[in-house]
């Protein structure tokens, strides 16, 4: 019986042992081999918004916010944060890099319930990537399908599908960009905000089959092409798109559109 | 004798028990990371350095303190405490003086720890000093083994990083692609390395 526990003794005394001298060790190491932290970096990240959406073109917000700690990187890359969090930065790191510019998400497509409708009764998985990869099942091949990818994409809740159609807050949005990947018939687009004209409609068909298939749709008859005065209107397959780079929200191609599928 | 015992087991550690191809140990370091070459040199380097101090460590433990107090049958437990204590310093070490090196292993250093090839090495070692029959299988013998044994799995990651390459711009049937096409590459692999079974033994006659 002793024997036995004596037995037992040694072994729970040896794995002990050696668990309390590694152990020690990893104490002993992780003293002596401490890595300064870099404490301007982690003040940084405490600025950044903390959403990880990695459109500053880094891994995330600590990916930035250590690039930008080392001088490697300008302020105002964030597209989420936006002024207040550049201001912010730029007033920590005490330099003054270029303007941010504040962008905001916009919805190409204006197919709500009254102006298309369903060709067939999805019953699939609730979203529009399985949708689209189904086929067909709205009458427009082209518009929004409305199962909301990009609402649950969206970091910032500014997405809500509306009668059938996504729309964007663009006082919450923070122009990340998710959206525009989530999209699987690459309905969104990310530009700055200002006063411009986006063209909200997708459809590449031919202006009869277009306007069968939905009432708001562009039929690509390029009166707006011809009316801008700054020309960032491109009508290309049907569809008109425009610059925003050069759009100075003038808002003429508004008033002339026949389907009235450009808003301001 | 002795020079020529530890060739053989170096030689035979990377090419007739290549612990990845023929013992099929260390899979998922093998298939986790052998997409791009300089990651799986990075991470075969680590191994191998991981395997070496293992084997370094565990070797004395077990002839000298589990041994003579008949606590052999806890060689899996004390290793795998070991092996655990030593990734953890090579990761301070290496977060210390080759942060480069450090991020890019990333997740698969922490890996190591749990990596059934590093214990392997450390556990079959101890059956060979049993059953070596020609020569008395020393630490040397041992940390040879090791050394081996981790350049035998860079030789496997380096030749599979080279297959992958190639796998990513052949035209693949869709339901093979990714991981299955992956496994069957693999085992065609390993299959070419049954081609040096008994290659050590005619090459360096030790009887």
């Amino acid at each position: 019986m002793n024997q036995t526990l004596f037995a037992v003794l040694i072994a729970v005394l040896v794995v002990a042992g050696i668990g309390l001298l590694i152990g020690l060790i990893l104490a002993i190491a992780s003293i002596v081999m401490a890595v300064p932290k870099d404490e301007k970096a982690e003040a940084v990240l405490e600025l950044l918004p903390g959403a990880n959406c990695g459109a500053c073109g880094y891994s995330g917000c600590a990916g930035y916010a250590s690039a930008l700690s080392k001088g490697q990187a300008k302020p105002g890359a964030c597209p989420v944060g936006g002024e207040d969090c550049t201001h912010a930065v730029e007033e920590l790191l005490g330099v003054s890099a270029g303007e941010a510019v504040k962008k905001v998400a916009h919805v190409h497509c204006m197919g709500n319930c009254d102006n298309t409708s369903y060709k067939a009764d999805f019953q699939g998985v609730k979203s529009c990537l399985s949708a689209s990869r189904y086929g067909d099942i709205s009458a427009c091949s082209y518009g929004c399908l409305g199962f909301g990818d990009c609402v649950s994409a969206c970091l910032s809740n500014a997405i809500t599908v509306c009668n059938g159609v996504a729309v964007v807050d663009i006082d919450k949005c923070g122009g990340c960009g998710l959206c525009e990947q989530a999209c699987p018939r690459k309905l969104i687009t990310v530009a700055p905000v200002k006063e411009q004209a986006v063209v909200r409609c997708s459809n590449h068909d031919k202006g009869a089959q277009a306007k069968k298939a939905c009432k708001a749709a562009c039929i690509g008859c390029m009166k707006c092409m011809k009316v801008c005065e700054a020309g960032a209107i491109t009508v290309n397959n049907f569809c008109a798109t425009i610059d925003p780079e050069k759009c100075t929200g003038c808002g003429v191609c508004v008033e002339n559109c026949p389907s009235k599928c450009i808003t301001i | 004798m002795l020079i020529k015992s530890l060739v053989s087991v170096f030689l035979a550690a990377i090419l007739t028990e290549n612990y990845v191809l023929c013992k099929f140990l260390g899979i998922c370091p093998f298939l986790g990371v052998s997409k791009k070459l300089n990651t799986a040199v990075g991470m075969s380097v680590a191994v191998t350095f991981v395997m070496v101090l293992a084997t370094a460590v565990t070797f004395p433990i077990y002839q000298y303190l589990l041994v003579p107090n008949d606590l052999s049958y806890l060689q899996t437990i004390v290793f795998i405490l070991i092996i655990a204590g030593l990734v953890q310093l090579v990761e301070i070490v290496l977060k210390k003086y080759i942060p480069s090196l450090y991020q890019s292993l990333g997740v698969y250093l922490p890996l190591i720890t749990t990596n059934c090839a590093i214990l392997g090495v450390t556990m079959l070692v101890l059956q060979k000093v049993e059953t070596t029959a020609l020569y008395t299988y020393t630490y040397g013998h041992a940390l040879i083994n090791a050394l081996g044994a981790g350049i035998g799995f860079l030789v496997a990651m380096v030749m599979f990083a080279g297959v992958r390459s190639r796998l990513e711009s052949a035209d693949i049937p869709k339901s093979l692609q990714g991981l299955p096409i992956t496994l069957i590459s693999a085992s065609l692999v390993a299959l070419s390395f049954l081609g040096f079974s008994g290659f050590v033994d005619k090459l360096i006659p030790l009887a």
